[in-house]
């Protein structure tokens, strides 16, 4: 149990490398070659040899198995431009990219908050009690693998035998007895991000957990007793001052809804009512294995990483022009 | 350990002062989370019942607790749907990715660390790069060149995978280990006669174990929960992992139906990891701060 607290890394003693010329044994030659060289074989051939290859191929009109494999040039991506399957999949994308990390957000930094600031203390503000049991048992999604955590859920929405449709019918809401979550075009894409936000919120919960025990208890004293109310605190004392983690989260976030392809496999492998579940990965998985069209499916690929690229560009931007780092600074400041 | 005392035991009880307002806040910040605990905890709870149920009971009221209990769902679930298979391929994919990963993964690490040598901030960046990309922007290629090593629809192959993607994580994480450790061991080590084998295995990677610990959890887990590289280029379902097993048998099931050995398949996907995350649940919620805090 222990063990862990020494791999908090206590800004102990950071020396540079020495640099003392090294005579070349064959201890030394046989060291750098194997412990250098073997990783790097295996990142250069199965990580970057396949994304400098997707570049090449994605300009190609290659349909696999054929030998014949023509340079198209920026056809692939003038008609994935024009695809309206592929723009409803973007669409889609970018709509999970907004919704899911800002719910998953202000849900986990709201039961952060509760439990690290929500404790009954006489004025003084402290954590909750058994704040350890709830941290555990919302944490557990995270361990659990997304494809189940997909096939539960899309057993709890079957209509008519899924507990959801059965429980609500109880409480007298009858309309609901055999609706299809996934199968209705209004509820899949809600239901689904529901799912991924199910997933996801433990872990950011205790992301935030630890982000805001870190910061000095002294602050929030001094801003009790400038008389701020904890609703107060939270928002413009704790938010600001997280704000970096907060970032994180956001990208991180973005990035697997940007993907989503396990999440949309397990609810609705076909993409949903109306294609509205529908997700970039799922139709290029489709493109490239089912149809066979390898150079238009790592256009999509292409596309799907500058859409993430340009995700994570925004989110920098962003915090950074809203005055991210200096607000923090001028807080612990005071 | 915790479940009982209050999170913040630092701070200094004061003056009583708006304690009734504390108190108030307090209820209904349980019962805010007391809400999201019943939300995670039903669905599962429920897919527990379920295990123990017919397929005839499953269809019929999903509120009914199970008549009798069909531990026969289990076995179904575990020879006929494959599960078994499927669980064993796992264990040996990902048992071998994870020491493999680890070991190179240190390798890599170390030397970026501690070694100057040209093109050593090339190598980190594009391992960074590495971490950032979309796989899915890669697989297309990816199944081309484990075609032409002969390795797909292998394990060997799906095993090389695992390792070249999870690769990156372990050597940035580690990376940043590395470089904390103390000059003057390694020159000790050195004086005392050790060679750069023996100095990197007896006496810095011992030193890097509460690190590795650490990562070692993170490619667990993501490995045992990788879904798409096995989708992609593990099609052969001799050689399935659980993940696209289970994904599989919920396709089928759909017509073929035992809705029980389903719900009993989840439950064994599920049960060992949640022996695993009980045990070590402190370990690697420590874990997870540091690896999202850096």
């Amino acid at each position: 149990m222990t063990v862990t607290h020494e791999a908090v890394p206590g800004g102990g003693p950071k020396r540079s490398v020495p640099r003392r010329r090294r005579p070349l044994t064959f201890d030394r030659v046989s060291f750098m070659v194997v412990f250098l060289g073997l990783p790097l074989a295996v990142f250069v051939i199965f990580v970057v040899s396949p994304f400098a290859q997707a570049l090449w191929y994605s300009m190609t009109d290659w349909s696999g198995f054929s030998s014949g494999m023509n340079f198209v040039g920026f056809d692939n991506y003038v008609k994935l431009f024009h695809d309206d399957i592929f723009l409803k999949a973007v669409r889609n994308n970018v709509l999970l990219a907004i919704v899911v990390p800002i719910v998953t957000i202000v849900l986990s930094l709201t039961l952060a908050t509760l439990v690290t600031i929500g404790g009954s203390g006489t004025g003084t503000i402290r954590g909750l009690r058994n704040a350890g049991f709830y941290r555990i048992i919302s944490f557990f999604p995270y361990v659990i693998p997304a494809i189940v955590i997909g096939l539960i859920w899309a057993q709890v929405f079957t209509p008519s035998s899924g507990i959801l449709d059965a429980a609500l019918s109880k409480i007298g809401l009858e309309q609901f007895k055999d609706y299809a979550w996934l199968g209705e075009a209004k509820t899949a894409m809600p239901a689904s991000m529901f799912v991924m936000i199910w997933g996801a919120v433990g872990f950011y919960m205790v992301l935030f957990i630890a982000a805001i025990r870190g910061i000095d208890p002294e602050v929030f004293e001094a801003a009790r007793i400038d008389g701020a109310g904890r609703f107060r605190t939270a928002i413009s004392l704790t938010v600001p001052l997280i704000r970096d983690n907060v970032q994180t989260a956001y990208i991180y976030l973005g990035i697997a809804a940007l993907d989503a392809f396990v999440y949309m496999q397990a609810l609705n492998p076909g993409g949903g009512p109306q294609n509205s579940t529908l997700v970039m990965p799922q139709q290029l998985f489709t493109t490239a294995f089912s149809k066979g069209q390898f150079g238009y499916s790592t256009a999509m690929g292409v596309v799907l990483a500058a859409v993430t690229m340009l995700f994570a560009l925004v989110v920098f931007t962003v915090n950074a022009l809203t005055g991210g780092r200096d607000q923090r600074k001028a807080k612990v400041g005071r | 350990m915790t479940t009982t005392t209050a999170e913040r035991p630092g701070l200094v009880a004061r003056v009583p002062q708006g304690a009734k307002e504390g108190r108030g806040v307090a209820a209904t910040a349980h019962f805010a989370l007391i809400l999201w605990s019943l939300l995670v905890i039903l669905p599962l709870l429920w897919t527990v019942l379920s295990s123990f149920k017919s397929t005839q009971e499953v269809l019929g009221n999903p509120l009914a607790l199970p008549g009798k209990l069909h531990f026969e769902n289990y076995v179904n679930a575990w020879t006929t749907a494959g599960i078994g298979r499927y669980f064993v391929n796992t264990v040996v994919v990902v048992g071998t990715a994870l020491v493999l990963v680890m070991v190179l993964g240190a390798m890599c690490a170390y030397v970026l660390a501690r070694f100057t040598f040209p093109g050593n901030r090339l190598i980190y960046y594009s391992m960074l790069a590495g971490l950032t990309f979309p796989v899915f922007l890669a697989i297309v290629p990816l199944f081309f060149v484990l075609k032409n090593l002969s390795l797909l629809n292998t394990l060997p192959g799906l095993i090389v995978t695992y390792v070249a993607f999870a690769l990156p994580f372990t050597v940035f994480f580690l990376h940043s280990f590395f470089k904390q450790l103390p000059g003057e061991i390694y020159e000790a080590a050195q004086i005392d006669g050790a060679g750069e084998w023996r100095t990197f295995f007896s006496v810095m990677l011992p030193m890097a174990r509460p690190g590795m610990a650490s990562v070692a959890i993170f490619n667990f887990l993501g490995l045992w929960n990788q879904f798409l590289l096995p989708v992609a280029l593990n099609t052969d379902s001799n050689n399935y992992v659980l993940s696209q097993g289970m994904a599989s048998f919920a396709s089928q099931a759909g017509y073929a139906v035992d809705f029980g050995a389903l719900f009993a398949a989840v439950v064994i996907t599920v049960a060992p990891v949640l022996v695993v995350y009980i045990i070590f649940q402190r370990q690697l919620q420590v874990s997870v701060t540091q690896g999202g805090v850096k």
